[in-house]
């Protein structure tokens, strides 16, 4: 096509969403008052001037098919008021004013084979990144990953039976798109990566690749009277931030690239400041299509916090309330060097205090 | 419909249990979808995942696709193994930016997802982790087309690649009894400045904005982006008294002083003898916790405003970062002052954009500068909230002492008579 028969864009960028709300949420736009919960699923918001809105959340498989989300949609104008939203763990709510369409609405969910859950203290819906499916760089798929555990972890779902809210997130790599979760499950790399030196010199910005490594592992090289690059593998720390760039500097590998859990991501400030993870357990195998090894790890976890955590703990409160050392005698999880910082700010996390619980 | 399908041993497994399934999906587009195309499409697809799935690696490399007039907004994917899975060889996402909050009629979802249908694979998700709708799988050729057709009813392209990316709210003022701040304002005054700079990458790296309508910060704004934006409140909390008794009278004492009183990061809370609640407002420091369990009785105060937080971003390159408090408390009521929060975010890309290494995010760039030469460079002076506590280390030169002493007094006093 000519260019002069190219279409200009329009640089609209964000769209307003007024015009997608439901009406009662545009009239009391910042004018709530409360909200409570009847059941697992279901929020009840009321506005200062009476008015009330139902919200009933459901999971899905985040990979919607057109089938799948004309069903949602259908299930929207039949049952609901026709609005709806996603929330950032791509549930799916549907806002109605009527009390009488909730249980209608559930049942039709239901029905369809979503899970109607996710508020409050639960395990809501796993974030996750795209994985085998579309990304280029994952070490592991993200889809399957998520299904397996939440066929597990369904009853949490569904239920209020969770000292606080869990979040829980994938990463396919080590960048962990996925983010901080209360419970993070991502690809931990074991080697260096693998290089296939005759493309690098074709694929490869070779200072670019140099600049990206965190622990300045990588220098340029002849390798087979060509330019390359090479990895001091004593320094290397087997992150794959040199894969993106570089696809010929191969990290994943069907056996060395494993999984490891971190805890204690957590957002709010409500109590204490914002937290990131840490780290507990690691050596876990990549095993599609179903990842048990790793869903067992997660359930273990899941069962101290619920039977030890007060109401309101977040798992890292919980953790920080009973101790390091207890968290790995009760779930039983090895604690090795490798749970010693040795990154930037590492003494901080070192204990410079006689405060041991015995 | 006697296609020929790629067996999929390993995703079948993925069909069973009680969570839905995104295979059976994929499959029902390959066995029961009209168009051919689709068909094809999703058969193939559905190959290459049981190949990563056998072999344990991803097959998907990038490349450079855009569209006519735009360098990024979409994600390029060729397949490695297209000569066994040809009919998606080429298969990338388009990234489309949603509303604040993520709102949508039924009417306007179909209406994308038969667009969708029309020009890519039919598989969508909302949202990836940017906050973009991913609209997953098409040709180069399509993604050209299915733009110009969803651009004409108000959509456009997110951001790919160094560039500022798609801006992300929570629920916020429309649904939430805690949101202090418009979150759909703040969110399209920011990001809708820079349209230039999200469709055309040429920044040091990715640059986030989020907004969270209160402390709680359900969009992990803190974590999560560059420029994190936060509804808070700086006059006093509203107490409903007798909601409070309430609360009291159902849960009972020793549950409000478990779970409300002791558990207040400051102690500024107590539970009087006559179960009304004691504020002590000037320590409160809006943590979100007592609002949280008592949402009838406690509310924010009515002089609101925000808090911005500077730097946050994941692991690559130097580690986990958190933003850091740069503007304390930012009233926005005015034009004026949406005015200055955008002219603020000028300031700080511009100043990232000129100083940024490459590959280097705003807050890798603070932490390699420090605070106080990123303060000067965009023009804003420090405040001890930006700390958590001051200099612990005596190894530093302080010869401007005096002046900045001075500075410091001046700034009280401009304070006080305002």
């Amino acid at each position: 096509m000519a260019m002069a028969d190219m279409r200009e864009p329009i640089e609209s960028g964000c769209p307003d969403g007024f015009q997608y709300m439901h009406p009662v949420m545009r009239k009391n736009f910042g004018q709530w008052k409360y909200h409570d919960d009847p059941q697992p699923g279901v929020l009840r918001h009321v506005a200062f001037s009476g008015d009330q809105v139902f919200t009933i959340k459901a999971g899905t498989q985040r990979i919607l098919d057109i089938f799948t989300l004309r069903t949602l949609c259908d299930i929207g104008d039949k049952y609901a008021d026709g609005y709806i939203r996603f929330t950032i763990r791509s549930n799916i709510e549907f806002i109605v004013t009527d009390e009488a369409k909730v249980q209608p609405l559930i049942e039709a969910l239901t029905n369809a084979g979503f899970v109607v859950g996710g508020t409050k203290n639960s395990v809501t819906s796993l974030s996750h990144t795209q994985g085998w499916l579309h990304c280029d760089i994952p070490g592991t798929d993200a889809s399957g990953v998520v299904k397996s555990m939440m066929d597990e972890l369904i009853g949490e779902f569904t239920a209020w039976n969770m000292p606080n809210r869990v979040h829980i997130t994938t990463s396919c790599c080590q960048i962990n798109c996925g983010g901080q979760g209360d419970i993070a499950i991502n690809v931990q790399h074991t080697k260096p990566p693998k290089i296939n030196h005759d493309l690098v010199s074709n694929v490869c910005e070779r200072p670019s690749v140099v600049a990206r490594c965190p622990v300045a592992a990588i220098r340029p090289a002849m390798v087979n009277g060509k330019p390359s690059l090479e990895v001091d593998e004593k320094k290397c720390i087997c992150c794959g931030a040199c894969f993106p760039p570089c696809p010929p500097m191969q990290i994943n590998d069907a056996e060395h690239t494993k999984l490891a859990v971190w805890i204690g991501g957590n957002h709010s400030n409500a109590r204490g400041k914002p937290t990131f993870q840490k780290l507990v357990a690691s050596g876990i195998p990549n095993n599609p299509p179903r990842w048990p090894e790793a869903t067992a790890i997660v359930k273990r976890i899941l069962k101290e916090y619920k039977a030890g955590a007060k109401d309101w703990e977040r798992i890292n409160e919980w953790v920080e309330r009973i101790g390091w050392p207890r968290f790995f005698e009760v779930t039983g999880l090895p604690f090795t060097k490798y749970h010693v910082d040795n990154w930037r700010g590492a003494r901080a996390s070192l204990n410079a205090s006689t405060h041991i619980r015995f | 419909m006697a296609d020929k399908h790629h067996p999929t041993p390993m995703l079948d497994e993925l069909e069973n249990g009680p969570w839905p399934s995104f295979i059976s999906g994929i499959k029902r587009l390959r066995d029961d979808h009209p168009d051919e195309r689709i068909r094809k499409v999703t058969n193939s697809l559905l190959g290459q995942l049981e190949h990563s799935y056998e072999t344990r690696k991803g097959y998907w490399k990038g490349g450079t696709v855009s569209v006519f007039g735009y360098g990024g907004g979409i994600i390029p994917r060729f397949s490695e193994v297209g000569d066994a899975f040809p009919e998606s060889r080429e298969f990338h996402t388009l990234r489309v930016q949603p509303t604040p909050g993520n709102y949508y009629t039924t009417d306007m979802l179909r209406k994308l997802g038969d667009s969708w249908e029309k020009w890519g694979s039919g598989l969508q998700t909302f949202h990836g982790q940017t906050g973009n709708i991913m609209f997953i799988g098409t040709t180069t050729e399509n993604t050209q087309h299915f733009f110009d057709e969803i651009n004409e009813y108000g959509w456009d392209l997110g951001g790919a690649g160094p560039c500022v990316r798609t801006a992300m709210s929570c629920v916020g003022a429309a649904r939430c009894e805690m949101s202090c701040a418009n979150e759909h304002g703040i969110h399209r005054h920011l990001v809708n400045n820079f349209t230039d700079d999200v469709h055309r990458p040429a920044l040091p790296y990715k640059f986030k904005f989020k907004v969270s309508g209160c402390p709680n910060d359900c969009q992990n704004s803190i974590e999560r982006s560059d420029f994190a934006v936060i509804g808070t409140w700086r006059d006093d909390m509203k107490v409903d008294q007798e909601e409070v008794k309430g609360y009291v009278a159902k849960k009972g004492r020793q549950y409000i002083i478990d779970n409300v009183i002791t558990r207040c990061p400051t102690q500024a809370l107590s539970l009087n003898d006559d179960d009304t609640l004691a504020v002590d407002n000037r320590n409160c420091v809006r943590c979100m916790h007592c609002l949280n369990v008592m949402p009838k009785a406690l509310h924010p105060g009515d002089d609101r405003g925000v808090t911005i937080l500077i730097g946050g971003k994941r692991t690559l390159k130097i580690g986990d970062l958190m933003g850091t408090v740069v503007v304390p408390f930012k009233k926005l009521e005015t034009e004026e002052d949406y005015e200055s929060l955008v002219e603020m975010a000028e300031e700080i890309i511009d100043f990232w954009a000129e100083n940024g290494l490459e590959h280097e995010r705003c807050g890798e760039m603070i932490e390699r500068i420090g605070l106080v030469n990123f303060l000067e460079g965009i023009g804003v002076e420090v405040d001890p909230n930006m700390v958590n506590n001051p200099r612990q280390s005596s190894y530093v030169r302080m010869d401007g002492w005096d002046e900045e002493a001075e500075k410091w007094f001046q700034r009280q006093a401009e304070k006080a008579s305002a």
